[in-house]
């Protein structure tokens, strides 16, 4: 079984949260359907790993969602959406959804996170009710969200597009390409952090 | 956590009042804010937590725009300086609503507790200062020249930081002494102790300007700060100027203007 449970330093106490990674799915076009549904059963913030660099990136759209929660104010319908906005580095929510959302066809790569808060305990779905529910519903083959991962994914040309990467000089004078791709992460997870404001 | 004074006599922010695998740490308080170390994601990413309080004796409207306005202020010029390529810590989350500002911690110590335990571990009678005058100020002078081109690039990238001080430059351990710290002692140790990054820190009085005035301005509180706190490296100073002039092309009309705040001090109007 593929599904994780992320611990997350500074997450809400009520806070569960699930991760899984698809590869080579066939159906993205089915659960953008359930999505624009909203159909309850299927809230999950599924995400385009072509347009993510690392897992901790993915990390920190969580973290940054739990912070927005902290004091109210989500600007998307759910945390799930939220998580997908969070990636943004800009306010536009349309954009954040077409960038780091599914979009159908193109989409071939799915990081899945599912957020459940604890509250009323008995309508909880175990992690053996979730992994059941994506593995029925998600045509793909369930993979580690490992870096390595997640590195075959990455679409860098996009990325770079996206945080407005290109030219800027804090990477254009590190020289071995795991410093590059560290300070890019960097830059990245600074600009969700700001989200446009 | 609960029963440490500085928690129950200034609440944190509740972030801090979520699990992690370490209890936060007040590191420093000042008058506009306190900073935490505490984690960000995972156990081994230590990070800063700056947090500015509300002020009760404030309209809750106007400090709530207050407070927005600062964080947001301080996090876009370090979002700034970090694509430059400014040695900065990174920002990893923000909560204006909150009041904080989530950073990268830098590993390492201030400038200033540097140069004075460098200072410090001379000898102290007459004819052995004489000796040392001549001993070897090669690291010394080095990190004269980073902090030198920090400013520079700092300048260059239209970001003038309000509170230039030896205590908001970190001295950033190099990362392979980070694990393995007691190796050398005595002489192989006092060689590196001045090695590393310059990391500028404390971005709250920091402003968006090109102007020659306030660049100048920078480089005198600097001035002033060093020549008080580390008076006996008073006259390497000018080797910091010296490698901000290399880093920065504009840096002639700065020194020139340099000339003028010097003699009269760092306030051009006299209002404030």
């Amino acid at each position: 079984m593929t599904l994780e449970t992320l611990t997350l330093e500074l997450l809400p106490p009520t806070w569960r949260v699930h991760a899984a990674f698809f590869k080579g799915v066939v159906n993205s076009e089915f659960l953008q359907e359930q999505l624009l549904g909203r159909n309850a059963e299927f809230e999950y913030a599924f995400i385009d790993a072509s347009a993510i660099v690392s897992r901790q990136q993915v990390l920190s759209a969580l973290f940054n969602v739990a912070v927005v929660a902290e004091t109210g104010g989500l600007q998307t319908p759910n945390v799930h959406s939220e998580v997908v906005c969070s990636l943004s580095p800009g306010k536009n929510i349309a954009e954040a959804y077409r960038r780091w959302g599914i979009t159908p066809g193109t989409t071939k790569d799915i990081i899945i996170l599912k957020i459940l808060t604890l509250e009323p305990k008995s309508e909880c779905p175990t992690a053996d009710d979730v992994w059941t529910h994506l593995r029925k519903h998600v045509d793909g083959r369930p993979v580690p969200l490992t870096d390595d991962e997640i590195d075959g994914s990455t679409d860098w040309a996009k990325v770079r597009k996206y945080y407005k990467l290109n030219g800027a000089p804090a990477l254009e004078g590190i020289q071995d390409d795991a410093g590059r791709k560290k300070e890019a992460e960097t830059l990245i997870i600074t600009s969700m952090a700001l989200r446009g404001l | 956590m609960s029963n440490s004074p500085a928690m129950t006599e200034f609440p944190p922010p509740q972030i801090l009042t979520y699990p992690a695998s370490s209890a936060p740490v007040l590191i420093a308080q000042g008058a506009e804010g306190r900073l935490y170390k505490t984690t960000y994601l995972l156990p081994d990413q230590p990070c800063a937590l700056k947090y500015r309080p509300s002020k009760p004796y404030r309209h809750p409207i106007l400090d709530a725009r207050l407070t927005r306005a600062r964080i947001l202020a301080e996090a876009r010029v370090l979002q700034r300086c970090r694509r430059e390529g400014v040695p900065v810590p990174a920002v990893y989350a923000t909560n204006e609503k909150a009041g904080w500002l989530m950073m990268e911690w830098v590993d390492g110590a201030p400038v200033r507790q540097r140069i004075n335990e460098w200072l410090g571990a001379r000898p102290d009678t007459e004819a052995a200062q004489v000796e040392a005058q001549s001993a070897d100020q090669t690291p010394l002078i080095s990190l004269m020249q980073r902090i030198g081109s920090a400013i520079g690039r700092l300048h260059r990238t239209g970001v003038v930081h309000g509170d230039l001080t030896t205590s908001n430059m970190i001295l950033q351990r190099p990362k392979e002494h980070q694990h393995n710290g007691h190796t050398g002692e005595g002489a192989m140790e006092k060689g590196k102790a001045l090695e590393g990054h310059v990391v500028l820190i404390d971005f709250g009085l920091a402003t968006q300007s090109s102007s020659e005035e306030d660049r100048a301005v920078d480089l005198y509180v600097l001035e002033r700060a060093f020549g008080s706190t580390h008076p006996r490296a008073e006259e390497l100073f000018e080797q910091v100027l010296q490698s901000y002039k290399e880093t920065f092309k504009q840096a002639p009309a700065v020194l020139r203007k340099l000339e003028d705040v010097r003699m009269r001090g760092r306030k051009r109007s006299m209002l404030g």
